[in-house]
């Protein structure tokens, strides 16, 4: 079984909208949505939710107003801003802030302090037309996103050895950060989709470097070329200097809303059209490299 | 203090930095008023792409102080190891080997007090750096910018927000996507929020998420569609059903997403776009925020 996720490091450049179509292309797939902080690809696949498991995110502490001797002690050691005076004039844990290392807790010389876990988090596998799907819904403001998206890789790659599927298809989330990192980290191959923009070359560049320092294999393919062909040759030149295999390009198309607008993936919406034949290339080329 | 005001949006891409840079150079263009741009989306930072002749000022490298055992004087007892919530100390008494873990520590400070041997010290690794930039006009603009592999995004953006100085009467911060931690961080002082959108079923979806959280912290807030009439219309009867302000629709305009391409937002603007951006800067004017 080989993991390939999908990244750009800058937003919405087209990720999901590429992964919906390629899962509709494959067979005997697992499916794996691991941007929880802002996920899409169920709104494509429509799953049919099998299991909802609830995820456990970080502590939250709070104070028991009735014990607080008001000493301020937490509110000194507290590394990240979270305890304050409120406006009553009560020491007052921002639960937003709380980054939830329980230190607070641990000091409050009067016990004053309680420390309860998060289950704003959910995790799902479903079926769906393309294989089953795990994918999470976050709670807004959550501190673990690593975390959850760590979970849904773990449980997409357990079912896609049991089911003896040759690939897993992660659309991974934007950024660098902690949940890029958790999305790529252990991934057999990394595609990067680029948008024929500055921004986005530019985003392509740090998630390049980072892919390196996880030493996976890294394709990518451009999108929406057309908007700027020299800024989109730019970036050819960029993967040719990085040996980064440049798997397709994708013209810009209206009907690629359109296509989500109805529910489908574009190589469903349309399945003969010149972007279609564009995505069928570039999956042989990743399933069978 | 300062007015503040984030731009956010829940979706990548729906244009986030297009509205800041725009609102940016709006008010530093048209009024006394003094705007600062903050970009707060220190995984991958490009406000200053779209300002071609900016000079880089002050570059400040941001610290995390990750704490370091002397294995001199650990008795490997574990007591940090059963503080520490992230998982970030290794002790394996039979090899005496003690360790942090710097990708899984929050630098929290747990570990320091549970030490009863003083075995601790502090090194501090790099996370990044905060980059002030100086605009034609003399005006500042600011950036974090996440070292690449570091995992510690909310921790820079704290320290970028702390390093925003007292002498301007407008912050814009431009915010990362998504709707965790580092969302949080960087909206939770604004005064306002915008919320930037697409009439898509993605722009939508990730709108509502988004809407969720700035009602959870209480924010005053309203939608800004960009890419207007490329999706469908479902985001209007959603905005109507839940009373959320719409404070202005950007077209999709080609010629302006190959401006944008090429990092050239300013010039040459066509004009149902400028009327847009004209219309965002009137909105928050009228609410007092801005001149």
């Amino acid at each position: 079984m080989k993991e390939i996720t999908i990244i750009s490091g800058k937003g919405g450049t087209g990720k999901s909208t590429v992964t919906a179509a390629l899962a509709t292309i494959g067979s005997n797939l697992v499916l794996c949505d691991s941007d929880v902080d802002a996920p899409d690809l169920h709104l494509v696949l429509n799953p049919r939710v099998m299991e909802s498991h609830i995820f456990e995110g970080a502590w939250v502490a709070s104070i028991i107003q009735e014990l607080c001797t008001g000493c301020n002690i937490c509110s000194e050691y507290c590394r990240f801003d979270a305890i304050s005076l409120n406006a009553s004039g009560k020491l007052h844990i921002d639960p937003f802030k709380c980054e939830g290392c329980r230190l607070c807790e641990r000091i409050c010389p009067a016990g004053a302090i309680q420390s309860v876990k998060s289950i704003n988090n959910a995790w799902y596998v479903s079926e769906t037309r393309a294989g089953i799907l795990t994918h999470a819904n976050m709670g807004p403001g959550e501190e673990n996103s690593g975390k959850l998206v760590s979970q849904v890789r773990k449980k997409a790659k357990e079912i896609a050895r049991e089911k003896g599927s040759g690939i897993l298809l992660t659309d991974g989330p934007p950024g660098t950060g902690c949940a890029a990192i958790s999305s790529i980290a252990g991934a057999d191959a990394v595609l990067l989709v680029i948008e024929a923009s500055m921004s986005s070359l530019h985003d392509a560049k740090r998630m390049a470097e980072l892919v390196d320092q996880f030493h996976i294999p890294l394709y990518a393919i451009i999108n929406k070329f057309d908007i700027h062909r020299d800024i989109s040759a730019q970036i050819e030149v960029f993967l040719e200097a990085r040996s980064i295999p440049l798997l397709g390009k994708i013209p810009f198309d209206e009907s690629v809303v359109q296509a989500m607008v109805s529910g489908q993936s574009y190589t469903e919406y349309a399945p003969h059209s010149e972007l279609s034949g564009i995505f069928h290339s570039i999956w042989n080329q990743l399933a069978n490299p | 203090m300062a007015i503040r005001i984030a731009i956010a949006s829940g979706k990548g891409g729906t244009g986030k930095t297009t509205v800041a840079t725009n609102l940016y150079y709006a008010i530093n263009e048209a009024s006394k008023d003094e705007a600062l741009l903050v970009d707060c989306d220190v995984e991958e930072p490009n406000d200053v792409l779209f300002f071609p002749d900016v000079k880089p000022g002050k570059l400040t490298t941001v610290n995390q102080e990750i704490p370091k055992i002397d294995t001199s004087r650990c008795t490997f007892c574990r007591k940090c190891v059963e503080y520490c919530e992230f998982n970030a100390i290794v002790i394996i008494p039979p090899a005496e080997f003690a360790e942090v873990n710097p990708s899984l520590c929050h630098s929290c400070g747990a570990c320091l007090v549970a030490c009863p041997s003083d075995a601790f010290g502090i090194q501090n690794e790099s996370i990044g750096t905060i980059n002030r930039y100086l605009d034609k006009a003399g005006k500042e603009i600011l950036e974090g910018r996440l070292k690449v592999g570091s995992a510690m995004q909310t921790m820079m953006i704290r320290s970028l927000k702390k390093s925003i100085g007292t002498s301007e009467k407008i912050v814009i911060l431009d915010a990362p996507p998504g709707t965790s931690c580092p969302v949080v961080e960087t909206i939770s002082d604004a005064n306002f929020v915008i919320l930037v959108t697409e009439p898509t079923p993605f722009g939508l979806h990730d709108l509502k998420l988004m809407v969720t959280l700035v009602r959870q912290l209480g924010k005053p807030f309203g939608v800004v569609i960009n890419k207007a009439h490329l999706g469908n219309r479902e985001i209007y009867g959603y905005l109507d059903a839940e009373h959320i302000e719409m404070i202005a629709e950007i077209p999709f305009n080609r010629a302006y997403a190959e401006q944008y391409a090429r990092a050239d937002l300013f010039n040459m603007i066509p004009g149902e776009i400028r009327h847009a951006h004209r219309k965002i800067k009137e909105n928050l004017s009228k609410k007092g925020l801005i001149r």
